[in-house]
């Protein structure tokens, strides 16, 4: 394994890793709000359980989350320190927003956790609040820093030195907003599915748990909009990476040839006509650019990014449908929780949220290959010059998996389990 | 007033004090948790988590908040100093992973203890070890590409007595910190005591480790002599303060002191980042990053020190109650 190489799997491990404690971190506030205000107007018990059920579990992810974002932080100068010298000075501004962010959200969690009964219930709600609209504030900034990557602004590029810096231009990049909306959606449907999904499970093992049904409807406000807003965010994100990065979404449709009308490739064998065009312009004559128009030894690689484009877009729509069948239950007042085949198409879907936004982020990171600076800095420029890089790959690896277990495992102690069990 | 680039600098540094005088104390309660000894053991234990608790994370966020600062502020030092402290910067980050797995296990789980006591030891040492090689001037050298092969790149900048020496210093510091602030946070007598003794004790150790350090030093200038004596006033102060049992004053005096060893460091090294080459000046981006840096920090901070006074005063003012935090925590188990 070259150094390269095994620099760009230690960061795609803790990117990875990291990112499934993100996407819980920003949406699993918001459940245990609305579990809390339920509570609130209600005093029925079980919605109490659930907001402190829920509140631990975010605690849990959060001291997980801020150990592993505090590695990412470093790894960023670790293994790409030319990048960071770089790229410091124009994405450094939403990074140190981030800083703050996550502060306040740190903050305001350990009032939550602790505060129960040492501050009034409005300030302990309140504090729930807070922990949710900054852990959705720090995850778009840090979603604003990678945009920046993939359509870099606010520079002009001289003999490889960025000059005439503009860090407020580099943070309006155009794809800030498509992938901050795509990511902060992807997170709710992700959270919100998975946990409806896993208490489905549960409720079609035992019908009648209160606790359970609680879950999953809170699990379902949250987790079905979002999945079904999402292929439109996911439509605005395409459009952008057609005008801005061909190469990538040529990579993402594995489409080779450049040509106007392009069809839409499903799978082996069957086409849409005029389908990519449509999609990516939204015009049936378009004229689509293929990998032809991008030099050999640009190209990312396309056969992943293919794959992991079909399983993210597959794994959405399962969802948006599921989030649909869920709409349509409850606009005609059904009871969600008793329908067992509702039920098993919820329980399919708690894993889809995750896989699908790790396929996605696998699309928007190996799609921008080889530059770590679309079009500025290629990643092998950007990488250590320390030699035997494997050894901290592995070490992370193994470390990361031991710690992933033990999550997993403090997890289903602390909220999964019934409180009956 | 202070040039842009200047501020800036002294920004950071006071985010690495609130981290050691914080984040540090943490690392400190990981070693009394390992050293729990004798007829209260367990409820030493059960102190050190309770006092950690409800500030762990934010504490660990003022680490997070140097890093981000000083690769927005002063890229190339951050550049220079990830190549040549990787290994030690790399070994900090697998120590901060365990104790924060650990922290989190052994609140949720309830196990855990020996790793977060291991790690708690470890990244202290290694914390100090690059603050102790950068300080040598080691870093600026080897950022620079002097010297040939792994060994005299990537290890002899910091493997070296006095890195070493300021890895041992930074782990007592932290120790005597964590045994201070809880002979406040104790709240009878018995545990008091036994944390009085140990603070008194620890404070012995920095004293020996600052002298260790000092005849080591590769050069004299280390320490500037005016914060020196401001810094032995703190030190006398929290002896003092503990034998009185005034333990309030003495958890003031003790962040004092170690607030004064941090700033003599820096004020000696000033202006140079990364001695003995690469001055704040040279290192700093350009000048409307600095500004609008210093915008962020200060609506950063607008939002951010209410934030974390109320913290604070929710869970560090007077009157607090063991008991109710224990059924909290281990509550649902």
């Amino acid at each position: 394994m070259s150094d390269l190489l095994a620099a760009r799997s230690q960061m795609a491990v803790s990117l990875a890793f990291h990112i499934i404690f993100a996407v819980i971190g920003i949406a699993m506030p918001v459940l245990m709000v609305i579990a809390e205000r339920r509570w609130q107007r209600t005093r029925d018990p079980v919605y109490l359980d659930l907001a402190k059920r829920w509140a631990r579990g975010t605690a849990i992810l959060f001291a997980v989350g801020a150990v592993s974002g505090t590695v990412l932080s470093f790894e960023l100068g670790l293994l790409w320190p030319r990048f960071m010298e770089l790229a410091g000075p124009l994405i450094g501004m939403p990074f140190s927003l981030e800083g703050f962010a996550f502060f306040t959200e740190a903050i305001f969690l350990g009032v939550y956790l602790y505060g129960w009964d040492k501050v009034s219930p409005r300030a302990h709600l309140l504090a729930g609040v807070l922990v949710a609209v900054s852990g959705a504030a720090s995850g778009i900034f840090v979603v604003i820093a990678n945009a920046w990557m993939n359509t870099p602004t606010g520079f002009t590029l001289l003999n490889g030195a960025l000059i005439n810096i503009d860090p407020i231009a580099a943070m309006q990049t155009p794809a800030a907003f498509p992938q901050a909306l795509h990511m902060t959606l992807a997170a709710y449907a992700a959270t919100g599915l998975g946990v409806a999904g896993i208490h489905a499970l549960l409720l079609l093992k035992n019908r009648t748990s209160a606790f359970n049904r609680a879950a999953l409807t809170i699990g379902l406000i949250v987790g079905a909009p979002a999945a079904v807003l999402q292929p439109i965010s996911g439509d605005i994100a395409a459009r952008y990476v057609a005008r801005r990065q061909p190469a990538k979404l040529a990579a993402m449709e594995a489409h080779y040839e450049t040509r106007a009308g392009a069809p839409l490739k499903l799978v082996a064998g069957i086409e849409i006509p005029y389908g990519l065009s449509l999609l990516a312009f939204h015009d049936p004559h378009a004229v689509v650019q293929g990998l032809d128009s991008v030099p050999r030894d640009e190209w990312p690689n396309v056969s992943l990014v293919h794959l992991s484009f079909n399983v993210m877009v597959a794994l959405g729509t399962y969802m948006a449908l599921v989030g649909l069948w869920a709409g349509w239950l409850a606009l005609r007042k059904r009871d969600l929780t008793t329908r067992r085949r509702f039920l098993w198409a919820v329980a399919i879907a708690a894993p889809c949220g995750f896989v699908a936004t790790e396929a996605g982020w696998m699309v928007t990171e190996l799609g921008r290959q080889p530059w770590v600076i679309y079009g500025v800095l290629k990643t092998a420029d950007a990488v250590t010059p320390m030699p035997g890089l494997i050894v901290p790959f592995t070490v992370i690896t193994l470390l990361y998996c031991a710690l992933g277990a033990i999550v997993g495992w403090l997890l289903y102690r602390q909220i999964i389990r019934s409180p009956q069990a | 007033m202070l040039p842009l680039a200047d501020s800036l600098a002294a920004i950071i540094l006071v985010a690495l004090t609130a981290y050691v005088l914080l984040g540090g104390a943490d690392f400190g309660g990981g070693v009394w948790d390992l050293l729990a000894s004798g007829p209260r053991k367990t409820r030493q234990r059960d102190l050190i988590a309770h006092a950690i608790g409800p500030v762990w994370e934010a504490n660990h966020v003022w680490l997070i908040l140097a890093i981000v600062l000083l690769f927005t502020c002063f890229p190339r030092a951050f550049a220079r100093m990830a190549i040549a402290l990787h290994v030690p910067l790399t070994l900090m980050l697998i120590g901060i992973v365990l104790r924060g797995s650990a922290f989190v296990f052994r609140s949720y789980g309830g196990g855990g203890g020996r790793v977060f006591a291991i790690a708690s030891l470890v990244t202290p040492v290694l914390l100090g070890v690059c603050v102790g090689a950068v300080a040598s001037g080691a870093i600026g050298e080897a950022g620079g590409g002097k010297g040939e092969g792994f060994y005299a790149v990537y290890v002899a900048p910091w493997l070296t007595p006095f890195a070493f020496a300021a890895g041992l210093f930074a782990l007592t510091c932290f120790a005597f910190l964590a045994a201070v602030y809880l002979t406040v946070e104790a709240r009878d007598a018995e545990l008091q005591e036994d944390f009085r003794q140990r603070a008194i004790l620890s404070g012995v150790w920095v004293l020996m480790m600052a002298g260790l350090g000092l005849a080591l030093a590769p050069h004299r200038d280390l320490v500037d002599p005016r914060l020196m004596v401001l810094t032995g006033a703190a030190a006398v102060t929290a002896f003092w303060a503990l034998w009185q049992r005034r333990y309030r004053l003495a958890r003031v005096a003790a962040a004092t002191q170690v607030t004064l060893i941090l700033w003599g460091w820096a004020v000696a090294q000033y202006p140079y980042l990364l001695p003995p080459d690469l001055t704040i000046g040279n290192a700093a981006a350009p000048p409307v990053t600095l500004k609008l840096a210093m915008i962020a920090v200060l609506a950063g901070a607008v939002v951010l020190f209410p934030s974390l006074f109320y913290l604070f005063k929710v869970f560090k003012g007077e009157k607090q109650k063991i008991e109710s935090h224990e059924t909290e925590v281990r509550g649902s188990s």
